[in-house]
């Protein structure tokens, strides 16, 4: 299988300068499109827009609720304003006016969500982003897209510009593993099925779809065969995909930069409950807030290294095998 | 003087002045004020559930905006190039829906459908559903920050629009209006007017006592608006103002319009109690007297 991801996967590039680079090359796409910022420009390489288009940039300071309101009010007038700050803030400070304004006004708004999960590791728990995914899937009508690499926010980031409605673009810092050739042709909305197996399924989205396939590349060694499930999109999620995943392997990981709570795996787990009970496992931040520290250090020491995904995956075959009517006492 | 294309526009509603201030426009202006408030007193009394007190502050500015100021086509109401106007005090909608209606947006035999089940006039404004209604509201605090989005838009555009947003004074407590503020004054939005529903009382009490917003004026002045002060009530002050405010270069203009909490009804006037409030058989009576009163005192 393998045709859309490298193998091995290659030497990681920094997503943010992906994404400002993607801003300029859709800014020359679309005369529409309004970038703002919460004076944080430079960290997420938003900056990169503002010289190459200062008359379509604004920054409003800091001043996340206006950054939103701002937004807004282009969005009303026929431009495709992308708001620019940290993760955690549209979750949290200028939530109200997503909630008011994205969600139930219906404003064409994007938000990029910068340094999210725990990407923003020196700086610590309060700029970490751990519960976003579960605030705003909580939203009717919001949708949520998480590139896993640098290629895959240059293919999606043109998707929400044209998406009907409000998006939540969540980016990372760091460098990433690049995954993705360029047979890559994500779809907002679908799930896509990276590696084949049918003995379980990971689902994975942004940089966990990295560790996904290194941990089923290194399970196919004892014999193991892991589908890999690329969920870019959160929201609206591919309930068929999941389904079919479940029904056809029978176990699933979901693995994900967030909380194990209210993310990909509670979608997931929300799935399947009500359309295909099986055992499911959950790899995220086991409901605690992380420190300051590397970034590879924070991800391995809070429950998301490679060796996590391995355990889970081990757990989620073990009950599988003592669920199935033909259990036996091999083990996998 | 306004743009010539806004004839056009005006000759598509129901309107039949122009745009000199005479004395006959003046004094239309202000009958419809009271009958909007007649109204918006059966939509609120019928359906008991509603916010009187702010309505009927506002009538004179919203009469006065969609009968005489905004560049808008009722028939067209998506029409790009539309002045656009934020009612940030959504919960004072029922005036907003009743000029709306008479302005031509939807008909008014839907008016006593407000708030009901299935309704297009929701309890706080929701644009997908109203014509006419630009942005929703009713959290308080949204309009000048959405109000300067639109201005920027419009000067991206090089278009001639202008953006208007109508705030309540219990909403200046809000932190994102001053956020707004600064960010409409450090792009000089000049195509931008706010107009404060100043009638001193909120929810709970007067906001001098809730929480102290004056020397107002002279807090929008430091922030780098240019501030006129009117007497929110009289047709010909707002009217003036409104256009002054489109000749002021540089900065954004704000109003302060001084009115007072339900006005036009005795019993209500200045008192939080009729912030949402709703009479009683007998008050209603009464009420309805006083407002057709005011009425009759406009027709020439």
């Amino acid at each position: 299988m393998d045709a859309l991801i490298h193998n091995p996967l290659v030497n990681p590039s920094p997503m943010r300068k992906a994404y400002g680079e993607a801003l300029v090359e859709l800014g020359h796409a679309r005369k529409d499109l309004v970038v703002l910022s919460a004076d944080v420009q430079s960290s997420d390489f938003s900056y990169m827009f503002e010289a190459a288009f200062p008359e379509r940039f604004i920054n409003v300071g800091i001043a996340e609720p206006a950054l939103v309101d701002v937004a807004v009010g282009l969005a009303n007038s026929g431009k495709v304003p992308i708001a620019n700050t940290f993760a955690f803030l549209f979750a949290t400070r200028a939530l109200e006016m997503v909630r008011t304004h994205l969600a139930f006004g219906g404003a064409n708004v994007k938000l990029a969500g910068a340094y999210a999960g725990l990407s923003d590791s020196f700086d610590g728990p309060t700029h970490q982003t751990i519960s976003d995914l579960a605030i705003l899937r909580s939203l009717p009508k919001m949708t949520i897209v998480i590139p896993a690499d640098s290629l895959a926010v240059r293919k999606l980031l043109p998707q929400v510009a044209a998406w009907d409605g409000p998006v939540y673009f969540r980016l990372c810092r760091n460098e990433v593993p690049d995954v993705f050739n360029d047979g890559y042709e994500p779809k907002i909305g679908e799930g896509l099925t990276l590696i084949e197996g049918d003995d379980a399924t990971i689902i994975a989205c942004g940089v966990m779809v990295a560790r996904a396939i290194e941990a089923a590349r290194l399970l196919a060694r004892q014999d193991i065969r892991v589908r890999v499930v690329e969920m870019h999109t959160i929201k609206p999620i591919d309930t068929e995909l999941i389904v079919c995943c479940a029904r056809e392997t029978g176990a699933i990981v979901t693995a994900e930069e967030h909380s194990i709570i209210g993310g990909l795996g509670g979608a997931v787990a929300e799935c399947l409950a009500e359309r295909n009970p099986i055992p499911l496992e959950r790899v995220g931040v086991n409901d605690t807030y992380a420190e300051s520290g590397p970034y590879a250090d924070l991800l391995e020491k809070y429950g998301l290294s490679l060796e996590a995904i391995l355990a889970a995956v081990q757990r989620v075959l073990a009950r599988k095998q003592a669920s199935s009517p033909h259990a036996t006492s091999e083990v996998y | 003087m306004k743009a010539p294309s806004m004839n056009s526009v005006i000759a598509a509603s129901v309107y039949p002045y122009g745009i000199q201030h005479t004395e006959a426009m003046v004094a239309d202006l202000a009958r419809r004020a009271y009958e909007y408030r007649v109204q918006v007193l059966r939509m609120i009394y019928g359906r008991k559930s509603g916010h009187l007190g702010g309505a009927f502050s506002c009538a004179e500015i919203l009469t006065a905006l969609y009968f005489h100021h905004l560049r808008v086509d009722p028939e067209n109401p998506q029409w790009n190039d539309r002045d656009r106007l934020v009612f940030s005090k959504g919960h004072a909608c029922a005036m907003l829906y009743t000029v709306l209606a008479h302005r031509g947006f939807f008909p008014v035999d839907e008016l006593p459908t407000f708030r009901g089940l299935d309704s297009r006039l929701q309890g706080h404004p929701e644009p997908q559903k109203t014509p006419g209604v630009e942005v929703a509201a009713g959290p308080l605090g949204h309009g000048v920050a959405i109000a300067a989005g639109m201005a920027l838009a419009a000067r991206m555009d090089a278009s001639k629009r202008r953006i208007y947003a109508i705030l309540g004074d219990g909403e200046l407590n809000s932190g994102v209006i001053w956020e707004g503020m600064m960010t409409a004054a450090k792009f000089a939005l000049d195509n931008l007017t706010v107009v404060v529903d100043y009638n001193g009382v909120q929810q709970t009490g007067t906001t001098r006592h809730v929480m102290p917003t004056e020397p107002i004026a002279d807090k929008w002045a430091a922030f780098n608006w240019h501030v006129i002060e009117i007497h929110g009530h009289n047709m010909l002050q707002i009217l003036d103002a409104l256009d002054r405010a489109d000749e002021i270069h540089g900065r954004p203009v704000v109003i302060i319009a001084r009115t007072t909490k339900g006005k036009g009804v005795s019993y209500m006037e200045n008192s939080p109690a009729w912030h949402g409030g709703i009479p009683d058989n007998a008050q209603f009576e009464m009420a309805l007297a006083e407002l057709n009163e005011g009425a009759r005192a406009w027709t020439l």
